[in-house]
């Protein structure tokens, strides 16, 4: 039919969404005095204000921090929610609804509440000051992951997992060697969430880290702004080469696992 | 019978990660919480049991009347612009075709994966009142725009609009819900004569409310606790002295200050107990509401 006018309509649209990139990066690579013009391209190329962020700033470090954490935080809640998820899925025991619902209602939860207690949980272990507060309650599991696994998991047939009870496999091996190779997407999709949602967090950070040499890049690009923006020496080329620097992993990330990241919103949507 | 124990017993083992975090992490944490908000505790000097004091003070202090305001009247912006504007984009997206849409669907969600400390940023150089790119393109429509950043009125407002460049997951939601629309249902009503208005009425809007009725619900429980943009465009070290007033105050903003700025973890958890409060309340109300327009298709 007349598709092309929804073509039209949805370039427009695009170019709302994309423009924010373009132009982030391009006033990134403009001098001082051009950063603001919004030119599309920049009339003179300043690849130094990379070098001068790189200089003015441990960039290195903090990104380092930001994969370490991040990383951290991915693979362990990965591994316990799937655990717990499996524990949801393939037993029937007494209070299992009770406690799916539970974990259920803590997705709720805003994590505002429990913020203090948790920072003086760590306090008290002596690990405040240190990068363990931002991935170690993961080892836990959390409520979304447990919830999007276990719908993995009923989805396989029983039958294989009688079949390999029968033939002597303790509950365990069901579980490692059976259930995780099977649901490898939903694990995936939890990893590249939490990627995600580990590598953007500055509340955890502004709490926790006090060493600039602990901080992870979003707690970084805050040090950075405050120095170099409007409060400080507005030098904003460098603050602008440190935001690049701070989404750009994340838009690679995307990138390479894309279908993961479209998946696993999509179904969010459907336990709605 | 052994065998049932034994089974429960392994699944008990499973659950164990979760269980202990529940306790340790967020059972713990939540009682804990309410027993700090009755008393003065700031890490440092020893703990004085001050009863319903902070909840007293709490209701007098006028920082949290402005940033609560706040808040909401930004949540409440938020929100429906949304929901209004991922569905138009998903209805447009569904129209387009399955390739194209993939290409579009792709390129709205980029923006989502940005962290917010960069989203703060953008938000101050592009909405800058005299060199930013929205007040240039307001200006080629001969539209003297506002100093979105620095004047107060006009801050939530902007933040806003910003907030809808991170709109994409929720057109993915909806879109996903379109999809699993039956066509027959379009056929069967456009064969009764019914306007593409009535159609969208009659069988789209019923047929994804549980998607709208979602993200809803998860878009204003995070509406309500935004803090990395506003605290990175408007607050910390430096900043905070050249912005006195308190029109970009966003009530976890405060709570943060309250609690690990100024110590008093006391009152800050008085604070916290507050925004639950009003998180339950909020939800309580669009749940009671959904069951008039949620259509779910089991019943």
């Amino acid at each position: 039919m007349r598709r092309w006018i929804w073509w039209v309509a949805l370039a427009v649209a695009s170019v709302v969404f994309l423009y924010p990139f373009l132009w982030l990066v391009s006033a990134s690579l403009k001098p001082r005095p051009e950063v603001f013009d919004n030119a599309l391209l920049p009339h003179h190329w300043a690849p130094e204000n990379y070098a001068s962020i790189w200089s003015a700033a441990p960039v290195l470090t903090w990104l380092v921090n930001s994969v370490v954490v991040a990383l951290a935080a991915a693979v362990t809640v990965t591994i316990s929610s799937a655990i717990v998820a499996f524990g949801f899925a393939y037993f029937r025991f007494p209070g299992r609804n009770t406690l799916f619902a539970l974990v259920v209602g803590t997705m709720m939860l805003p994590g505002a509440v429990t913020m203090i207690p948790t920072y003086l949980i760590w306090n008290e272990l002596g690990l405040a000051a240190t990068q363990v507060p931002l991935w170690a309650t993961n080892l836990f599991g959390s409520a979304f992951y447990i919830f999007l696994i276990r719908q993995f998991f009923l989805g396989l047939p029983r039958e294989l997992f009688e079949a390999a009870r029968v033939d002597g496999a303790g509950y365990w091996r069901l579980f490692w060697r059976l259930a995780v190779p099977l649901c490898k997407p939903a694990l995936i999709v939890s990893f590249v969430f939490e990627l995600r949602a580990s590598w953007s967090d500055l509340l955890r950070p502004l709490i926790y880290l006090r060493d600039p040499a602990l901080f992870t890049m979003p707690r970084g690009m805050k040090a950075i702004l405050d120095q170099f923006g409007q409060a400080g020496e507005s030098r904003w080329e460098v603050v602008l080469a440190g935001a690049v620097l701070t989404t750009v992993p994340m838009i690679v990330a995307f990138f390479a696992c894309q279908r993961y990241f479209v998946e696993g919103v999509a179904t969010q949507g459907r336990k709605g | 019978m052994r065998l049932r124990r034994r089974e429960s017993l392994a699944a008990y083992g499973f659950l164990s990660p979760w269980i202990v975090g529940f306790l340790v992490f967020m059972a713990g944490p939540m009682a804990a919480s309410f027993v700090l908000s009755l008393t003065d505790y700031d890490v440092l000097t020893s703990t004085e049991f001050v009863g319903g004091n902070n909840y007293r003070e709490l209701l007098s202090d006028s920082r949290v009347r402005t940033s609560m305001a706040n808040t909401l009247i930004y949540t409440v912006l938020h929100v429906p612009l949304t929901m209004a504007v991922s569905l138009a984009l998903a209805l447009v997206l569904i129209r387009a075709g399955r390739r194209s849409a993939g290409i579009f669907r792709t390129i709205f969600y980029v923006p989502t994966v940005t962290p917010k400390v960069a989203v703060g940023v953008l938000f101050l150089l592009l909405f800058n009142g005299q060199v930013g790119l929205v007040g240039k393109v307001l200006g080629f429509a001969g539209v003297n725009g506002p100093d979105w950043t620095t004047d107060g009125p006009w801050i939530k407002p902007g933040l806003v609009l910003m907030s809808l460049w991170s709109l994409g997951s929720t057109v993915i939601i909806y879109l996903a819900a379109l999809q699993n629309v039956p066509r027959d249902l379009y056929e069967a009503a456009e064969m009764d004569g019914a306007s593409p208005w009535a159609r969208f009425r009659a069988v789209t809007v019923p047929m994804i409310s549980g998607s709208l009725f979602f993200t809803l619900i998860i878009n204003t429980i995070s509406g309500v606790q935004t803090f990395d943009e506003v605290y990175t465009a408007f607050y910390g070290s430096a900043n905070q002295q050249t912005y006195g007033n308190d029109a970009a105050l966003f009530y976890v903003v405060y709570l943060f200050q309250e609690a690990f700025q100024f110590l008093r973890m006391g009152y800050a958890s008085a604070l916290a107990w507050l925004l639950f409060l009003v998180i339950v309340v909020i939800t309580l109300v669009q749940v009671r509401l959904s069951r008039r327009f949620v259509y779910y298709e089991s019943e």
